[in-house]
């Protein structure tokens, strides 16, 4: 039978109806205005242009026809890198020297692209089915690639890269911002909520309540629970000017950051509570009736063998966390919201992507490295 | 020693062990019996002190057992339980160095150690020491688990139904691994079992327990010969308890001088299976020989007959 790959034909149809109807470059006369798409073959030398398409075709067929994974991820990389190269290429064709007005945006058909060949390569890679440090590694090179091509300058011409440029020094604080929100607000959460895990699983009647009081505090909508947080953090700021001077106030980092630590509780209050109560009984009993003490068991059977469950529990939190500081940006928290959202209101959506791609890209990056951890740990303890 | 005084363990309404005093002779196995339910694993259990009684007291050579931190007794006495408990994510030697590094021991003597008891339980300590549990089958990971109970030399060595996951080859096959254990250290074994074969098999006295008290204490035979209360009968068994009697006695006891034409015997067989030597041969007497194969005299299938008698 001749091999025949369903999610394959799925992304090249999605990917053809994108290069049908949406345009690849847009070029716009200034950064907020609604821009005109431009063909590729217009801007392009002929032979770059038809050798774009040539490209594509031969990722389509890949996608549907091969059958090895390496062939598969080494055509969906390199069709990527095509695409981003086209693209940038046409951005440098378009603009006039020196005109810092115009803007060329990659268009629609771009961005389905690199998102369908970008699952191409990913599914080809999960085939493959690496090791959590080759994971770890490939994830290593792919950021050093990105981050070299982006300074080398030759995309500099593109829209996203343009407000970076002007933006650069305030892009380093945002993104120093929103890490430290969300590492913050998880390394306070797992000091609180792994002893208040542990507590929870040997006390049943503990347990009902505090799953049942952090299962509401993550129902309330993350807008909300900073407009609850404003008045006691703004009323404790005022009545103590030394909380003041440490940086607590209704609004900025403080009420973010500890918005972010509440969401954070219940993963990880609830990941150490269903891992404990999964280590064999016998293993416990057996390290009490040799004659380690509470603390020994729990430090070196119990948390050991409940350690990936735990790690589970952070890795949700983390991701979640770099999704959830992009709102903090509305309290005055900072991070890459900040640009999202002064973004969307000078309708400037090359200002919204410079805030959005790179959250995306942290939260990918934070799961990729904590799910390789996970395996790493469960490895040893199975 | 171990001296179990009226030891009492009360949860709520309900008694699960009753007034329970018992001396276990040092240096022998012990094992208590009875059905599930029976207070035998809440006994046991109340020697190392996992469970705290309600009354009553345990003195282990004279010195009563809450006279230090449980943590700290527990490291001197061994504890093997059904499903053994070992750590999956350790490996075969970490498991059983588990005691000795509690106590602080020298690395060097830990690793000595742990090759030995490796050594005694025929695992090789190169293939085994580096493998983790899973790795190994049900008898191996039954034989670590009693090296490690065994690890810091304990005097003393506590046992819940550890052969009950076994199946029958390889739970005889540990069986006879722990007499031969209990000989080579001379360590104390309370055994904790529901299969009155077993306790027959492997201890000098046996406890009956039922409903949290200790109906019977005393040598296998006495509980044949002179059951104590018909909760006894029962769980020994009237319908072969003659072959039950004649399998606790070695060949050796009933030996007399001469020569026999029928088959040959060990000294230290049992009289169950001289008997059935002599049923199967259709001789009336054997040769018994020595374990250096020199000749001890002969036994008769009458003299075999005469000690199973005991109906009057």
């Amino acid at each position: 039978m001749r091999y025949f790959d369903r999610l394959g034909t799925l992304l090249t149809c999605v990917g053809l109806a994108a290069l049908v109807l949406l345009p690849l470059v847009v070029l716009k006369t200034n950064r907020i205005l609604p821009g005109e798409p431009r063909s590729l073959l217009d801007v392009l030398p002929l032979w770059a242009g038809l050798g774009f398409y040539a490209v594509l075709a031969l990722a389509a067929v890949t996608a549907v026809k091969a059958a090895n994974a390496r062939l598969r991820l080494a055509v969906a990389l390199g069709a990527i890198a095509i695409v981003v190269v086209a693209v940038a290429a046409a951005a440098s064709e378009l603009t006039p020297l020196d005109n810092r007005v115009v803007r060329v945006s990659p268009g629609g058909a771009f961005w389905v692209l690199v998102i369908a060949l970008g699952l191409l390569a990913t599914d080809a890679l999960t085939r493959l089915q690496p090791g959590p440090l080759v994971r770890v590694a490939c994830l290593g090179a792919f950021l050093a690639l990105v981050l070299g091509a982006l300074a080398s300058g030759y995309f500099d011409d593109l829209s996203i890269m343009r407000e970076y440029a002007v933006n650069a020094t305030r892009f380093a604080r945002e993104a120093r911002q929103h890490v430290l929100l969300a590492i913050g607000s998880l390394l306070a959460a797992v000091v609180v909520a792994l002893p208040l895990g542990i507590l929870s699983h040997r006390q049943a009647r503990l347990r009902a309540a505090v799953l049942g009081t952090l299962n509401l505090v993550q129902t309330i909508p993350s807008i909300a629970l900073f407009g609850i947080l404003m008045v006691p953090l703004g009323a404790l700021a005022t009545a103590l000017p030394a909380a003041a001077r440490l940086g607590v106030s209704g609004i900025g980092f403080a009420p973010a950051v500890i918005a972010l630590f509440l969401y954070s509780l219940l993963p990880i209050v609830a990941n150490t509570v269903v891992g404990l109560s999964r280590v064999s009984p016998a293993a416990v009993d057996a390290a009490h009736g040799m004659g380690l003490t509470g603390w020994q068991a729990l430090r070196q059977v119990e948390l050991p063998l409940a350690l990936p469950t735990i790690l589970t529990g952070i890795r949700i939190v983390l991701v979640q966390n770099i999704g959830l500081a992009t709102i903090a940006a509305l309290i005055g928290g900072g991070g890459f919201g900040a640009f999202v959202f002064q973004g969307i209101g000078q309708t400037a959506i090359d200002l919204v992507l410079l805030g959005a791609i790179p959250t995306v890209a942290l939260a990918f990056s934070a799961s990729v490295v904590l799910d390789a951890l996970v395996d790493l740990t469960r490895g040893a303890s199975r | 020693m171990i001296a179990i005084e009226n030891l009492t363990k009360r949860y709520g309404e309900s008694t699960v062990v009753d007034g329970v005093s018992m001396v276990v002779e040092p240096h022998t196995i012990t094992a208590i019996v009875g059905t599930s339910g029976s207070g035998k694993s809440t006994l046991l259990r109340m020697i190392n002190r996992l469970v705290e009684p309600t009354a009553g007291r345990v003195l282990i050579d004279g010195r009563d057992t809450t006279a230090e931190p449980a943590h700290l007794l527990r490291r001197r006495i061994g504890y093997a339980i059904q499903g053994l408990g070992l750590f999956p994510h350790r490996t075969v030697a970490e498991n059983i160095a588990t005691v000795p590094r509690l106590l602080g021991w020298e690395p060097a003597r830990v690793q000595a150690r742990v090759a030995e008891l490796l050594g005694v339980f025929q695992l090789d300590p190169a293939v085994f020491g580096g493998k983790f549990p899973h790795e190994l089958s049900g008898g191996q990971q039954q034989r670590v688990g009693v090296a490690r109970a065994l690890a810091a030399e304990p005097e003393l060595l506590l046992m819940d139904e550890p052969f009950g996951a076994l199946d029958p080859i390889i739970r005889a096959k540990a069986q006879d691994d722990l007499l031969d254990i209990q000989r080579r250290f001379g360590t104390t074994i309370m055994i904790v079992t529901h299969d009155m074969d077993e306790a027959f098999r492997l201890a000098s006295r046996v406890g009956v327990m039922s409903q949290g008290r200790l109906l019977q204490y005393d040598r296998p035979e006495v509980l044949l010969t002179k059951p104590a209360d018909p909760f006894v009968s029962r769980l020994t068994g009237t319908a072969d308890r003659a072959l039950k009697l004649l399998s606790l006695t070695n060949v050796g006891e009933l030996v007399e001088p001469g020569a026999a034409e029928g088959p040959t015997v060990p000294e230290s067989a049992s009289l169950r299976d001289a008997l059935a030597q002599l049923v199967w041969s259709g001789a009336a007497a054997a040769a018994v020989v020595r374990d250096d194969g020199s000749a001890a005299g002969r036994i008769t299938l009458a003299a075999i007959l005469a000690h199973g008698r005991h109906a009057t």
